[in-house]
């Protein structure tokens, strides 16, 4: 994926306003099957996957004994014993050795499916209607968090109704030989190539984490703000940790923010008093920097005004509510 | 966004700047190329009025959306003029970087130093 096309802030605005599409190909999926593969995902993924219904789509974390994130995934039941589990490319080879390390004791079979899938990621408020006329003969896309084997533009496709952008959308997944046709095809009905950039603005204003910036394995789920999609009552791995910083409350949150001012707050700048930024940028929408940033927890509150060294200069800044952009507010 | 253009009658630094010279004054900015190289500007944080600069290092910052990027001053001397109206329109540094786009004018305190700028033609050669 490249970093633009025609430039991020028109790119960014065509997925608020139309529909974008992202070439994500480089995620990586991990398929686990066979009678024992409810119980050995319950046991590795952080949330309850007993919950996720055949055709549904469901987010965790992966941790390590001690809480720490290993990575955050999107998990579709595709049947009954069947997973289709997305990672973050960069973590992918670790995830599956994770994995397989895990195994003993179940009856599962996992299988890197990395180079069988491209991935197409529809997304903005025409994105549906847009992917709909290119359906299969009576075939609806699924609803949001569901999934549905479909075909798209001709290709047998994996149609997943979720995304990284805050807005509506599809994540669609097929054969790397069906994906040329099928971007083709996307493009010709309207919708708008986008990159890497705005991908990372998109997600920054819906604040949602990027690996890597707001995770990683010396930071726990909750104080990322993710313990709604930790379950310890599942015994998964990291889960008494994960209970521990619940109960005793983290010493650090991350928070979002949006400068008061001028400026562009940028990953590793510090904040004053403790804390640092994880993940900075200018907001297309907002016409302001924003990011995310931990902080220590007394200060984590909402309206809560904290300061920010950019590159030497003290920039003040607010946190805000998640997400930082909200469609109508 | 303009087409690639670089005036003649600017000087040239090999960091991607330009100074038109006038008298004991000159006006700084950025070149079409390194406008195109940051992608569309989103800030420019000027100096203060009075600051001293130095050719050859950073004299003010200027952002995209993807990232932050050092200006580097052509010429050594004294801040007389910000262009203030980049605060509220910084996309005037893509849109016409050798007009609305300058960033700065500084009276020079060293004549000798134009010396090691390059016109129009040595500066396109050596962008290659």
């Amino acid at each position: 994926m490249p970093v633009q096309y025609a430039g991020v802030r028109e790119e960014h605005l065509a997925v608020r306003g139309h529909a974008g599409v992202f070439d994500v190909s480089h995620m990586g999926e991990v398929e686990t099957r066979g009678p024992g593969a409810l119980d050995f995902l319950q046991r590795m993924l952080s949330n309850d996957v007993a919950q996720i219904a055949v055709g549904g789509a469901q987010y965790s974390v992966l941790c390590r004994e001690d809480g720490g994130v290993l990575d955050d995934l999107f998990t579709y039941r595709l049947a009954e014993d069947r997973f289709l589990t997305v990672t973050n490319a960069a973590n992918h080879d670790k995830d599956f050795a994770w994995l397989r390390a895990h195994t003993g004791g179940f009856d599962v079979e996992l299988a890197d499916r990395l180079d069988d899938y491209a991935m197409l990621a529809v997304q903005g408020p025409d994105a549906r209607s847009l992917v709909a006329p290119l359906l299969g003969a009576g075939e609806e896309l699924p609803a949001r968090l569901r999934t549905a084997e479909l075909h798209v533009a001709g290709a047998t496709a994996l149609v997943c109704g979720t995304g990284y952008t805050g807005e509506d959308g599809v994540e669609i997944l097929c054969a790397p030989a069906d994906a040329p046709a099928l971007w083709d095809a996307l493009l010709a009905a309207g919708v708008v190539p986008c990159g890497l950039a705005a991908r990372d603005t998109l997600r920054l204003e819906a604040c949602f984490h990027l690996y890597g910036n707001d995770l990683s394995e010396t930071r726990g789920p909750i104080e990322a703000g993710l313990g709604w999609c930790c379950k310890e009552a599942t015994g998964f791995i990291g889960a008494e940790a994960v209970a521990a910083v619940r109960a005793g409350g983290p010493t650090e949150r991350l928070v979002p923010f949006a400068l008061t001012g001028p400026g562009i707050p940028r990953q590793g700048n510090t904040v004053v008093g403790g804390g640092e930024v994880t993940s900075g940028t200018y907001s297309p929408s907002l016409e302001q920097g924003i990011g995310m940033a931990y902080v220590p927890a007394e200060r984590s509150a909402v309206g809560t005004e904290i300061a920010i060294d950019v590159r030497g200069k003290i920039r003040s800044a607010i946190v805000k509510e998640k997400p930082i952009y909200r469609k109508d507010g | 966004m303009a087409d690639a253009s670089y005036p003649e009658g600017l000087l040239y630094h090999p960091e991607h700047d330009w100074a038109q010279i006038d008298g004991e004054t000159a006006t700084f900015g950025i070149t079409w190329f390194a406008q195109d190289s940051l992608g569309e500007v989103v800030f420019f944080d000027p100096p203060d009025v009075g600051a001293q600069v130095r050719q050859g290092e950073s004299y003010a910052e200027v952002e995209s959306v993807k990232a932050v990027s050092d200006v580097i001053a052509p010429l050594s001397g004294e801040i007389v003029e910000v262009n203030a109206g980049l605060a509220d329109t910084p996309e005037q540094i893509n849109d016409d970087p050798y007009g609305g786009g300058w960033m700065v004018k500084v009276k020079l305190t060293d004549a000798s130093e134009r010396e090691a700028l390059m016109d129009a033609a040595a500066y396109q050669a050596q962008l290659g």
